[in-house]
């Protein structure tokens, strides 16, 4: 191919030189560029390697539709691969390469492949994976992985970076009346219409500039439909494209900011990610050309015909010097003259033998001739033709381009994101949009409108029925019929090469020939979804713009029918690639979610504290001294809490305030063990059931007065609880008067606990009366003062098993708490210990977590039957007596001990018994800690039948995930002082 | 990109609510037969167009709402607070 670019020709700037690299050599072009039409005016033909056989590629077209040229932009961190070059505006200094080529894409040694075309057809990926013999040398999955890491990187397109993406991205939203996708003529007149009826109007551009097709007109001035546009009001967005449609007028925008800048400000976002609410949508989306299935129909050098237009008018570029035309329709002719007139020698093949077309002669017009093979492998040398009507009467044309138009496809593919299916047009060879009930109207070629004033008249019955629909107007009005063009199209889809077996490129991008599509039928894939995924065709990067309806002519061909009979396939969002970047937006690292952190957490780490991630908080893990690790540490807080004394932020428990007449009714329902008695002053221990009587959390609720409590919850759940307690008071309990608040971030908490715990506080709150045993006895609760004066309530509550209570004061005060106690935690030798050390505590005494109760397990199952009152009814009551909740086979929670008290084990391990190591065993381990006060490792879990059938017999943990066994033996889950001596002390 | 117009906050995205489930069931009273609590809570309507249906304005005013959509088209056709006292301030308000 030789290109030129021409003096007197494109609305590029010629006073702006921009320098750029491709395949690591310099080239130069003008701003207005686009990578594209910058490598053609260097006279740069293959850009790319094919997907499967990789066959040299040039660049096809001159838009989105682009299925050849896909470079990779940019390298390290900022390589971004399968970039369309068509849509690539050039700045100084880009750098880009080709794909799927080694070293490079003149010279791929793995062009190998096209001469192994049999290996690579279609469902060569679905046998090996089947285990169907592809080569007669090996068979099924094995070949496969053999095989797999050579395929994956022979077969591939561009590679990303592995590297963490420096770019920020955004979310954005905005509302309009109406959003018109499309700048051309009829997107135009429709924003213009509605903007004049005072409509808030919003017109989004995928290109850099406004005018749609009419880009490629020689006279087209675009800055003046601009300021028009603007003048009106109507907010234009550019670079911007509709990517889908949902639900309720939604329309998914993707604005490229930087991504046409060298050196883009660090401040603004790379790329926008908009969701817009409008209350109409228009669709002025326009339509895009196909192409021709025939021999080598993808040499470089190939191009749709309305690319060329664009090349010569918009970027100065001359894209061949003796060009052969195929066409079956009108629209080449004005492109064919223009093309003529720039200097090329021009051919016509038009498949039709009967029409009239106008023209000034300046080209050669051959009447009823198809093309049907290309003669040449990087570049093209001469192109094969033949009668239409007589394959047998063929010659060969010299030429060093081949621009086709097998007709035009109305972009329908936004309206088909709404489940709208697209009818088919026989007089126009073509998908049309059906009509929807939702505010959605399809306006201009994409609904297959060819002519300029058709597409501007059915812009403004698009905005009127747009007014119509919102109750604005009440105006007749009428969309010009399809078509426009003198004479009617005619089919063509295929020209078929008598010779031998043809490389006919349905989908260039995924290798996909017009002998796959046939190899589908013959093994039974007729329907339109199997025959896109057995063949992959439509299913690349462009999604089949242009190939897929000559993928459904010819299936339609093959079962006699009709293509409306054998359908079409369904588009999907996105309309055009959306980088991962842009959907996760600002969402990333640190800020993927909240982060919440206690009143104290300063505090936490100024002491020393390596902090743990549960839930959304940040908890102290544990408090390494020097050279400790976590287990010495945590190991070392848990023994000097049974010693004498630690302290444990428990900050991030959720914390609910209960209050009103019917509190106590309240919580008799809501938990399984029995609140109808607890005296002002106390707290109880309680267990939530869910309506299907499985355990949804566990905690204490303290009477503070007659009619107020304070519940607190696990962390995990608090925020589960919370709705729960308003759902039922809203919805099924309307009539009892309680009101519930979260105060989880009003109170800091802190639990001390140890047998020297009543010395430390008796050191620490004002009156240390208030605590004694007496005045203060296990689960008793006070409302009283720290010294300075600080409010607080302390409950007698142990979860460690020890003499223990929880103290809360006011957030605020949380660091002078922590102080004060800290202070007098060290004149007992005390600790401060984390989620470790608590974690420990409470698998020796047998104390039931998240771990345990993960929403399988019943009251019953975690060995709480107790809790389980028989005097009334509560949430759960009924279900929880359900048979399936009452089998003997049920998973029971128990204690487990190693046979070898020297071994360790994991959570996770599988228990099973000692013949019989397979599947999920006989039970499970949930929590596992080493015990200091036993010496050696212990877990908690459940095991199928519990305690009274397993006890005195050798159970063997499986371990799969770290390839390891131990035995084991089953002990009561309450592993040190069963009977709580410690805590009534 | 369903928005709901919180009788108590205007109108909002989804994203702020959390969706509960049947808005039609009476659930039966505590001490009711396992049968009658296996009905409330596992059989549901599959329902091809406007349904009642709860939803917790969980991060707005933590108001339950009975919201009738549409399964179809996501069209939302009304919204009440579930606590009918709630019900009728609304009213009262209009
Ligand atoms: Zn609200």
């Amino acid at each position: 191919m030789r290109t030129r670019r021409l003096d007197n020709y494109g609305k590029i700037n010629r006073n702006i030189i921009l320098s750029f690299r491709w395949d690591k050599k310099n080239y130069k072009g003008f701003e207005g560029d686009t990578l594209a039409s910058a490598l053609l005016a260097n006279n740069i033909g293959i850009v790319g390697r094919s997907f499967k056989y990789h066959r040299p590629r040039g660049i096809f077209s001159s838009g989105v539709e682009e299925s050849g040229a896909l470079v990779t932009i940019g390298s390290k961190d900022r390589k971004d691969p399968n970039v369309r070059a068509t849509t690539q505006e050039l700045y100084n200094g880009l750098e880009a390469s080709g794909q799927n080529a080694f070293p490079n894409v003149n010279f791929d040694l793995a062009g190998i492949n096209n001469y192994l075309g049999r290996f690579f057809a279609a469902g060569f990926y679905y046998k090996t994976f089947m285990g169907i013999p592809p080569f007669e040398w090996g068979r099924g999955t094995a070949i496969w992985m053999f095989f797999e890491k050579f395929i994956r990187k022979a077969a591939g397109m561009g590679s990303a970076s592995e590297l963490p993406d420096p770019d920020t991205y955004e979310h954005a939203h905005d509302f309009c009346d109406l959003i018109v996708v499309g700048s051309g003529p009829a997107g135009v007149a429709a924003a213009i219409e509605a903007a004049e009826k005072k409509l808030d109007v919003i017109l989004v551009e995928q290109d850099s500039l406004v005018g749609g097709d009419q880009l490629a007109e020689n006279n087209f001035d675009n800055s003046q439909i601009k300021n028009q546009l603007e003048n009106l009001g109507i907010k234009i967005m550019t670079r911007t494209t509709a990517f889908g449609l949902y639900d309720n007028c939604v329309v998914g925008l993707l604005e490229r900011v930087t991504d046409h800048i060298s050196a883009p400000n660090v401040n603004i976002p790379r790329q926008r990610f908009w969701t817009i609410r409008a209350k109409h949508i228009i669709v002025g989306a326009g339509a895009i050309e196909r192409h021709i299935a025939f021999n080598n129909n993808d040499i470089p050098g190939v191009m749709t015909v309305n690319a060329s237009k664009h090349y010569l008018n918009r970027y100065g570029v001359l894209t061949g010097k003796r060009i052969a035309i195929a066409t079956n329709n009108d629209s080449v002719y004005e492109t064919a003259q223009q093309l003529s007139e720039a200097g090329a020698n021009v051919t016509v093949l038009d498949s039709r033998t009967n029409f009239e077309i106008e023209t000034n002669k300046s080209f050669e017009i051959r009447k009823g001739y198809v093309p049907y093979n290309i003669n040449g492998s990087k570049k093209i040398h001469s192109l094969d033709v033949s009668k239409s009507e007589d394959m047998n009467k063929s010659e060969t044309i010299n030429c060093d381009q081949v621009l086709l138009s097998g007709g035009w496809s109305p972009a329908v593919h936004l309206l088909s994101h709404r489940g709208v299916k697209p009818k088919w047009d026989y007089n126009n060879a073509c998908f049309l949009p059906s009509d929807t009930k939702e505010n959605i109207t399809m306006v201009g070629s994409s609904r297959g409108l060819w002519n300029k004033n058709d597409c501007i008249a059915s812009g403004i019955a698009g905005t009127t029925d747009a007014l119509n629909r919102l109750g604005i107007s009440k105006t007749n009005y009428f969309f010009p019929k399809p078509g426009g063009w003198k004479n009617p199209i005619q089919p063509l889809y295929e020209v078929k090469y008598k010779k031998s077996r043809s490389k006919s490129f349905v989908d260039y991008q995924h290798d996909v020939t017009t002998d796959d599509v046939r190899l589908a039928h013959r093994e039974g894939f007729n329907s339109v979804e199997h025959l896109k995924r057995y063949t992959t065709l439509g299913m690349a990067n462009d999604q089949g713009k242009m190939g897929n309806i000559i993928g459904l002519s010819l299936m339609a061909e093959l079962l006699n029918k009709e293509i409306p009979e054998v359908g079409t396939t369904v588009f999907r969002p996105p309309y055009t690639p959306v980088s991962i970047g842009a959907l996760s937006g600002r969402n990333v690292g640190k800020h993927f979610r909240p982060l919440r952190v206690t009143p104290m957490h300063q505090w936490n780490i100024d002491h020393g504290a390596k902090m743990i991630e549960v839930g959304l908080y940040q908890r102290p893990w544990y408090y390494p001294k020097e050279n400790e690790t976590l287990s010495d540490s945590y190991i070392r807080e848990a023994s000097t809490v049974r010693k004498t004394v630690g302290i444990c932020d428990i900050t991030s428990l959720g914390k609910i305030a209960i209050q009103g007449p019917d509190s106590t009714e309240f919580l008799n329902r809501i938990y399984s063990n029995g609140f109808s008695k607890l005296q002002v002053g106390k707290a109880r221990y309680g267990i939530m059931l869910r309506d299907d009587g499985i355990v949804m959390d566990d905690g204490t609720s303290w009477r503070l007065a007659e009619n107020e409590y304070f519940m607190t919850t696990s962390t995990g759940e608090a925020a589960k609880v919370m709705s729960w307690l308003e759902e039922l008071l809203q919805t099924r309990w309307t009539d009892l008067n309680v009101n519930v608040t979260s105060v989880s971030e009003q109170w800091a908490g802190v639990s001390v606990a140890g047998p020297k715990s009543r010395e430390v506080l008796n050191n620490c709150v004002d009156d240390s009366l208030v605590i004694t045993n007496n005045n203060l006895p296990f689960m008793g609760v006070t409302s009283t003062f720290l010294k300075g004066n600080i409010p607080c309530r302390i409950a007698r509550i142990s979860f460690s098993g020890e003499l223990a209570f929880e103290v809360y004061v006011k957030s605020d005060f949380a660091n002078t708490m922590m102080d004060l106690l800290w202070e007098n935690t060290k004149k007992y030798d005390g600790c401060l210990y984390g989620l470790e050390a608590l974690g420990a505590l409470r698998v020796e005494k047998g104390h039931v977590t998240a771990a345990e109760l993960d929403g399988r397990v019943t009251i019953d199952d975690a060995g709480l039957s107790k809790m389980a009152s028989t005097k009334k009814s509560y949430i759960g009551s009924a279900m929880r007596k359900r048979g399936v909740l009452k089998n003997n086979d049920r998973e029971i929670l128990v204690g487990f001990f190693p046979t070898n008290l020297k071994e360790t084990f994991n959570a996770g391990t599988i228990v099973c018994e000692k013949n019989n190591i397979k599947g999920q065993g006989i039970g499970r381990i949930t929590s596992v800690t080493y015990s200091p006060e036993l010496g050696h490792w212990i877990g908690l879990g459940f095991v199928k039948g519990g305690l009274d059938k397993w006890k005195d017999t050798n159970l063997v943990g499986a371990d799969p995930v770290r390839n390891k066994q131990m035995n084991l033996k089953v002990v009561s889950p309450h592993m040190i002082d069963p009977k709580g001596e410690r805590m009534y002390a | 990109m369903i928005r709901i117009n919180c009788p108590y906050c205007g109108e909002r995205d989804h994203s702020e609510f959390s969706y509960g489930g049947d808005a039609t069931i009476n659930y039966p009273s505590l001490d009711a037969s396992e049968k009658e609590w296996t009905e409330a809570i596992f059989f549901r309507k599959n329902i091809k167009g406007f349904q009642f249906e709860t939803w917790h304005h969980s991060n707005g005013c933590r108001m339950w709402l009975v919201v009738e959509r549409s399964t179809v088209t996501h069209e939302i056709k009304s919204v009440k607070p579930c606590h009918p006292d709630l019900q009728k301030v609304v009213e009262n308000n209009k």
